[in-house]
Formats: C-alpha cells, sequence, structure tokens
C-alpha cells in the first residue's frame, strides 16, 4: 500500500522550540527579578529551586505517565543524602560531583520504588508509595552512623563551584547555581517528554491495554520514566544538601511527598510549566501566610487549595492555558 | 505446508461451563474470514485466547508454525498477530498522527527514543499521512481524538492495526456501534488492506460479513459448526439451527 498512495500534504511541523525558547526566556528573567526584587530571601528562593526539581520528576510519572504516588520525597531525600554522606563521610565535596551522586543515588531510589509501586494499581499502587516513603525514613533513622538520624546530616562543606566561585553567606552562588540546574533540566525535560519515548508515556497514561497491543512493554518504559524521574530528584535533593549543607530527615518525609503532590495538581499536572508555577505558588503562599498569621496560616492555605481545585481542576497553569485557547480559537 | 496461523484444538473452562470446546482453525497469507455466530456463543473468549489475554486449559496457538501459547500479548503482537478493539480504545487527548506515529514507531523499535521527535523524521511522517490518508483522516491528522466522531475513531482502530505491519489481523467487531449509514466508511477501509494479509473479523452485522468475507466460520456454545463458503452458510441446516433455535425447521421449540 506504500505506493499506491499519493500523499498530498504533510502539515508542516509544529514548532515546539519556539515556545520553549519563550519559556526558557520567562524562567531567566523570573530567575533575575527573583535575585535583585528579594535578596534577602535568596535563600527561599534556592530552596524553591530544589523543589521545583522533586515537583518536575514528579510530574514525569505521575502527569505523564499517570502513576498516582505519596512516596515520591524518597526519591528526593535519596538524592540528598548520597549527595551529603558522599562529602561529610568520604570527602567528596566538590559540587558538581556531590550533584552527580545525587543524581544517582535518586535514579538507584526510582529503580527501586518504581519497581515496587508498579506492583499494583490505583488504590493499592497509592498504599505501595506510602508503605515505601516510611520504610526509607526508618532506613535513614536506623542508619544514623552515616545520616546522623534524627540529628540530621551535617558537616557538609561543599567547595567553590568550578575551584571558583564559593558559597556566600548570602546565598547568591547557591541560587545562580540552582537556576543553571533548574534551566538544565527543563530544557532535557522539554527533549524528553516530546521524544517518542515522552509519546509512549502518555499512551501509557490514556489507555495500557492500547499500548501493549501495539506491542510495546508498559512496565519497561514505567520502570525507565521511574528511574529518568529518580535522576531528576536526586538532582534537587543533592542540590539541596549543597546549598543548605544539611540534609534532615524531612526531606525523606511523607509530608514532603504530599506536599511536592499538591504543588502539582496546584499548578498543573501532566505540564512542566504547571510543575514549576505549582511549586512557586505554594511555597510563596506559604511563606507569606504564615508570615500575615502564624496560627491559623495552615488553615489559609488548606482553604486556598479547595478553592483552586474546586473551581480551577487543572490547576493554574492549566486553566490559563485553556482560557488563552479558547481565546485563540475564538479569535480564528 | 504449514498454515501462516493455526489454532489446535483449543479448548478453555470457566468452572463447570465449557465456553470454547476443541476449537480449531488455520489461516493462510491474504484469507479473508468472518467468525460469526449468536450472543454468548464463545467469539470474545476465543478472541481473549488467541490474543494471550486468557490461558487456555488446552490447545495451541501457532504462527508459522511456531507456537505462541506462551507468549503475552505484546510478544504475539511482536510475532505479527494484531487486533482491534470491540470498544475503541484510543488516547483521547493525542491526535491521529500521533497515534499512527506511534505505532509505526513502536514497529520499528524506535518508540524508546527520547530525544528527537516523530515530526522531525520524514520517513516516519510520510508513513504516517499514507496510512491517514488511505483512511480518509488526513484532515483529522492533528485534531484530538476525543474531539472526532466515532465512526471516525472506528476507522483510526483499523489505521493503528495497519501500521503495525501484522501477518494476521484480527478484528473485533469493526463496525460495532457506528451508525449503520456509515458501515460502508468502515468496509472501504477493510477494502484497502494489503492483500497478502490474512483477517479473521467477528461481526454481527451480516451483510458486512457476506461481502468481505470469502469463508464464514460459525461458533455456536463454543463449537465450530461450520467452516465454509458463506453461500454454504446460510444454507446449513445446524447454523439455522443455532441461530432460529427451532424456528429453522418451521417448528415451536
Amino acid at each position: 500500500m506504500s505506493a499506491g498512495v499519493s500523499v498530498t500534504a504533510i502539515p508542516a511541523q509544529t514548532r515546539g522550540w519556539q515556545r520553549d525558547l519563550i519559556g526558557i526566556s520567562v524562567i531567566l528573567i523570573a530567575a533575575l527579578a527573583g535575585y535583585f526584587l528579594f535578596p534577602n530571601n535568596l535563600a527561599l528562593l534556592t530552596r524553591m529551586i530544589a523543589i521545583m526539581l522533586l515537583v518536575l520528576s514528579l510530574d514525569l510519572v505521575t502527569g505523564y505517565c499517570g502513576v498516582a504516588t505519596l512516596g515520591h520525597a524518597a526519591l528526593f531525600g535519596s538524592g540528598a543524602y548520597a549527595a551529603g554522606i558522599a562529602a561529610a563521610h568520604f570527602g567528596i565535596t566538590e559540587p558538581i560531583t556531590m550533584i552527580a551522586i545525587g543524581a544517582i543515588g535518586g535514579a538507584l531510589a526510582g529503580l527501586i520504588s518504581g519497581v515496587v509501586i508498579l506492583r499494583g494499581h490505583g488504590l493499592a499502587q497509592l498504599v505501595l508509595s506510602i508503605a515505601i516513603i516510611h520504610l526509607f525514613h526508618e532506613a535513614a533513622n536506623k542508619a544514623s552512623e552515616y545520616t546522623g538520624g534524627s540529628d540530621g546530616l551535617s558537616g557538609i562543606s561543599p567547595d567553590p563551584i568550578l575551584g571558583v566561585f564559593e558559597f556566600d553567606l548570602w546565598g547568591r552562588t547557591a541560587y545562580v547555581f540552582g537556576i543553571v540546574l533548574l534551566l538544565l533540566v527543563f530544557i532535557l525535560l522539554r527533549i524528553l517528554v516530546r521524544s517518542p519515548f515522552g509519546m509512549l508515556c502518555r499512551g501509557i497514561r490514556q489507555d495500557p491495554v492500547r499500548v501493549s497491543a501495539m506491542g510495546a512493554s508498559v512496565k519497561l518504559t514505567l520502570i525507565k520514566m521511574y528511574a529518568i524521574s529518580g535522576l531528576v530528584a536526586g538532582v534537587g535533593g543533592a542540590f539541596n544538601a549543597v546549598s543548605t549543607q544539611v540534609v534532615g530527615l524531612d526531606s525523606l518525609s511523607f509530608t514532603n511527598s504530599a506536599e511536592a503532590l499538591v504543588m502539582l495538581v496546584l499548578g498543573g499536572v501532566g505540564s512542566l510549566y504547571g510543575a514549576l508555577i505549582g511549586t512557586i505558588a505554594f511555597i510563596w503562599i506559604e511563606d507569606l501566610v504564615s508570615a500575615a498569621n502564624p496560627f491559623h496560616w495552615l488553615t489559609i492555605v488548606g482553604a486556598l487549595l479547595i478553592a483552586v481545585v474546586l473551581f480551577a481542576p487543572k490547576g493554574l497553569y492549566g486553566t490559563a492555558a485553556t482560557f488563552v485557547e479558547r481565546y485563540r480559537r475564538g479569535a480564528k | 505446508m504449514t498454515a501462516l496461523f493455526e489454532v489446535d484444538h483449543l479448548q478453555k473452562a470457566f468452572g463447570g461451563l465449557n465456553v470454547t470446546r476443541d476449537v480449531s482453525l488455520a489461516l493462510g497469507k491474504g484469507d479473508r474470514v468472518a467468525l460469526i455466530g449468536p450472543n454468548g456463543a464463545g467469539k470474545t473468549t476465543f478472541v481473549n485466547l488467541v490474543t494471550g489475554h486468557l490461558r487456555p486449559d488446552f490447545g495451541q496457538v501457532l504462527m508459522g508454525g511456531e507456537d505462541i501459547s506462551r507468549f503475552n500479548p505484546m510478544r504475539r503482537v511482536r510475532a505479527g498477530l494484531v487486533r482491534s478493539f470491540q470498544v475503541t480504545r484510543l488516547f483521547g487527548e493525542m491526535t491521529p498522527e500521533e497515534h499512527v506515529a506511534l505505532a509505526i514507531l513502536q514497529r520499528q523499535g524506535k518508540s524508546g527514543r527520547m530525544a528527537g521527535s516523530s515530526q522531525a523524521m520524514p520517513d516516519v511522517m510520510r508513513e504516517t499521512y499514507e496510512i491517514l490518508e488511505t483512511l480518509n483522516l488526513t484532515a483529522l491528522g492533528r485534531v484530538p481524538v476525543s474531539e472526532i466522531a466515532y465512526g471516525q475513531q472506528r476507522l483510526l482502530e483499523i489505521a493503528l492495526a495497519l501500521a503495525l505491519r501484522p501477518k494476521v489481523l484480527l478484528l473485533d467487531e469493526p463496525a460495532a456501534g457506528v451508525p449503520h449509514s456509515d458501515t460502508f466508511l468502515i468496509e472501504n477501509a477493510l477494502a484497502q488492506l494489503p492483500a497478502d494479509l490474512a483477517v479473521l473479523m467477528i461481526e454481527h452485522d451480516m451483510d458486512l460479513v457476506f461481502r468481505f468475507a470469502k469463508r464464514v466460520i460459525v461458533l455456536a456454545a463454543g463449537e465450530i459448526i461450520f467452516d465454509g463458503l458463506p453461500v454454504d452458510a446460510t444454507n446449513d441446516l445446524r447454523v439455522r439451527e443455532a441461530y432460529l433455535g427451532g424456528y429453522a425447521n418451521g417448528s415451536a421449540a
């Protein structure tokens, strides 16, 4: 049938990279604005970057593959502890090496939790993910010789980046380092989600039976994505260790996992921009409200979340994107 | 000569109920066979046994002489045995172009690639639009599947099957859910199937069956009661009895 049919017109390639260029510029502008507008708040912004990497990583498995998990901090925390232990116990204090070690630690944790979590579906999957995060948490707690247990792991003092940029008291170096890491990860993930592999993952989220009827392995694809997700979360965790110079048990906590999911839902599931916006919005609101009303801030955050989920179920970014799309169609 | 596709003494029971009793059939290159039977005859079970979604109690499924009975559904697809679904199973947010491109990439073993995009692969795009063109879906290439009509979704199911270039194609009621006035679309699509492809179609629409099939197999109560030319099927006493019960003989059951 290949010879007989004449193909009249193959539509032109959609120019995704132009939109990405805009997206990257927006991130850069926001990063610069943050640097100059909040010079005394760089520590908060730096924490935001670390959490953004965690939420991006969660988006890969939840948003793109449809895997429900409440244990994603296991990947983040593993990265943080891997980098922290390497620095505190083995004297590996070169920051880029620490990030790489964190990425490997995260990927391994991703592989392990992926293999376990993907045994179940739906609710069983969710329960397994909660079990995973508690097991990781408890393991880190018990191995106090290496992790410092509930006291946290301290004594991490990273070298200057590339031997030149020293980590300063104001956290400027850490902030710029974080932005560079974030942009790098973001660009790589844009390539990934647009690739055939990314398309396969989106297919799995929508109908795994159809994907296996195409002859593709659903399980293997998901486990691969879990490892990649672990890599990203591990970078986030390691960056957190490098920038704060401590690793606490809270990085491996259920709360951290659940908050990451809340941020993702807030921003919009299944879009990398949604993951970024959700993290910024959540941490910013949390910071604002907790300063304004230290007694009832959790109540206010909760109410805001309910409002978003009820009135903008696609999240902040998803809802905005829908509006723009509708406007464009109306204009045609 | 070994047949392209062979089912050998297949048996399956759920508890005490024998839903598939000693079913054997063979398909050669280019065969157009319809599998029909009244409701509850065990057609769906048969499809599930053949595609590996159910495990038979006894019997074998062979492709080109090779026993694929122990293969999981995924490996059977890779061996060249592809099915379509009775109720469309598609990715609602994705476009027909993405569906077909994904199937082609999967066939070529490129679906695991983590860089590049299907739109940047000229050969994949050419084949994608060749297939969409055959099924008159070109204009809908970039519309999300959730926004296109059901009849056209059925066509896309066939497009996906084509993109996988199977040796044997199992069509599970390709016209199910399609308004009768649109059946001709499906029929045209079926007429475009490659000549050397072996097709086994399960269908209720008798008009479609008799126009499409060169051979008819009738299943009743889990058993093959007829295997032969369509013309003979209509005159076969057992077939008439299976469909019409006692009324076939003009006496009350």
